[in-house]
């Protein structure tokens, strides 16, 4: 099933920046997909995540932009205070939809249209947070056949959105972060 | 591929193929089209007024949409519903307050076009900017929807009075110069602002979809609408904004709006880049 991944979602709030950290600079320069990423961030921040990513990552990281078509080896933000989608078509796209779950960007939002973009070549991941969120569009995501890996909640900052995540979807793979990121070097 | 998978791809594939059908029964019977908008939140607001509704399928939503003229108003109340703030992104309010209306100054008289003006707040906040800048007499306003209802809505200016601190706190962070609670008065839970606001406002039901330009505007802001839109929908739109533009006019986008990917972004410049505040080339 992994030999057809095209595109990785994943989801953090509570205790993300140290979790990302965990994975996403371990990504080699040639990494061949595209990784979409919510974090829960307040609405009225500047969002630093991509700029301090740009630097620790080998893989190319940014903020997403409407309408951008979406390439591969590229880490793509959503921007605070809108949901990031996943068009039929491969290109990303913004929202000021009202928040789900009183989040804005949501991870339900971005692994849901995620999963029907990419079906059962999408591999999605749920980490630490103090909320549910990702637990619905994770269901989705293994609905349509796809990849659910789930940062195990003994390990998380926060446990309850992976535990929540785990309730919904019994079959997502529970992982350590070393463990998704030797997952991803190896797809 | 196991046989489950199978037929939940099969099953998104129908499903694809029915919202499809149902944006054009929309288009064909009623002439509200949708059928370029970016179909993945299209897709989630959809599914929220199947279920809401309380229909099995797309397909049975279609055929009470075709026989019966009173789901219209309740299938655009998903479709287009809209959240916005009073001076959302307060920085954008305080660029067009420092940077544009020096500009606007310089003109006898204005027009000034609010687009997809949803249920006001953005037209309120322009037209309050204007009255403190002094400007409100010489401006003609132009609030511009798809949804009547919202038109209507926009038409009362009443907002629920939970949402007024945060208005409050962006009004004042946009360099409002007197306090929002001069514009409204409150009662019964309820925030009801006050009707010479709307004395310079004209509303009208256009969609930047399939209407025509709207002409000589100095500024037109737009804020959090073409994210809605697939790209031709979006450069359409932007070529309407081109052409109801005075030259030199000012177009405000939303602050994750550009016109980078874009066929229309030669007919514009930056001016306040940060803000996604552009004007009209001179050509």
């Amino acid at each position: 099933m992994t030999a057809r991944s095209e595109a990785v979602v994943i989801g953090a709030s509570a205790g993300a920046l140290e979790a990302l950290s965990a994975i996403l600079p371990q990504l080699p320069a040639g990494f061949r997909l595209p990784i979409m990423v919510v974090v829960h961030v307040p609405a009225d921040k500047q969002s630093v995540l991509a700029e301090l990513f740009q630097n620790k990552c080998l893989v190319e990281v940014r903020e997403a932009e409407d309408k951008e078509p979406i390439t591969g080896g590229t880490v793509y933000f959503a921007p605070p205070d809108y949901h990031l989608l996943v068009e039929m078509d491969r290109t990303l796209s913004l929202s000021s939809d009202e928040p789900v779950l009183f989040s804005r960007p949501s991870i339900d939002v971005l692994f849901e249209s995620a999963a029907d973009a990419y079906g059962s070549a999408l591999i999605a991941i749920v980490l630490t947070g103090a909320n549910q969120d990702g637990a619905h569009g994770l269901s989705t995501v293994v609905d349509l056949g796809g990849t659910a890996l789930v940062q195990n909640p003994d390990e998380a900052f926060a446990s309850a959105m992976p535990e929540a995540a785990i309730v919904l979807c019994p079959d997502a793979q529970v992982m350590s972060l070393s463990a998704i990121a030797e997952y991803l070097r190896e797809v | 591929m196991d046989a489950a998978v199978t037929d939940d791809l099969a099953h998104e594939r129908t499903e694809d193929i029915e919202i499809r059908l149902l944006l054009d029964a929309l288009y064909y019977r009623y002439h509200y089209d949708f059928r370029d908008y970016a179909m993945a939140s299209i897709k989630r607001r959809l599914r929220q007024g199947r279920q809401q509704l309380g229909f099995a399928s797309f397909s049975a939503m279609q055929d009470a949409l075709m026989r019966d003229p009173d789901m219209l108003p309740r299938l655009l109340g998903f479709l287009t519903v809209q959240v916005s703030e009073m001076f959302r992104d307060p920085s954008y309010f305080r660029a067009i307050r420092e940077k544009v209306v020096p500009h606007l100054r310089t003109y006898p008289s204005l027009k000034v076009w609010i687009a997809g003006c949803s249920a006001g707040e953005e037209l309120y906040s322009m037209v309050i900017l204007f009255r403190e800048e002094g400007l409100e007499e010489r401006t003609l306003f132009y609030a511009t929807d798809i949804n009547q209802e919202a038109l209507r809505a926009a038409d009362t200016g009443i907002f629920s009075l939970d949402r007024i601190p945060l208005f409050t706190e962006n009004h004042r962070k946009s360099g409002g110069r007197h306090s929002l609670s001069e514009y409204y008065h409150a009662a019964y839970g309820r925030a009801s602002f006050d009707k010479s606001l709307r004395r310079k406002v004209v509303f009208s039901d256009h969609s930047l979809v399939t209407d025509a330009v709207f002409g000589e505007m100095h500024l037109i802001s737009c804020r959090n609408v073409l994210i809605y839109f697939n790209r031709s929908a979006q450069d359409r739109a932007l070529g309407l904004f081109e052409g109801s533009l005075v030259r030199k006019g000012f177009l405000g986008l939303g602050a994750k709006e550009s016109l980078r990917f874009s066929s229309q972004a030669g007919s514009f410049v930056d001016f306040v880049r940060e803000e996604k505040i552009y004007q009209r080339s001179a050509q």
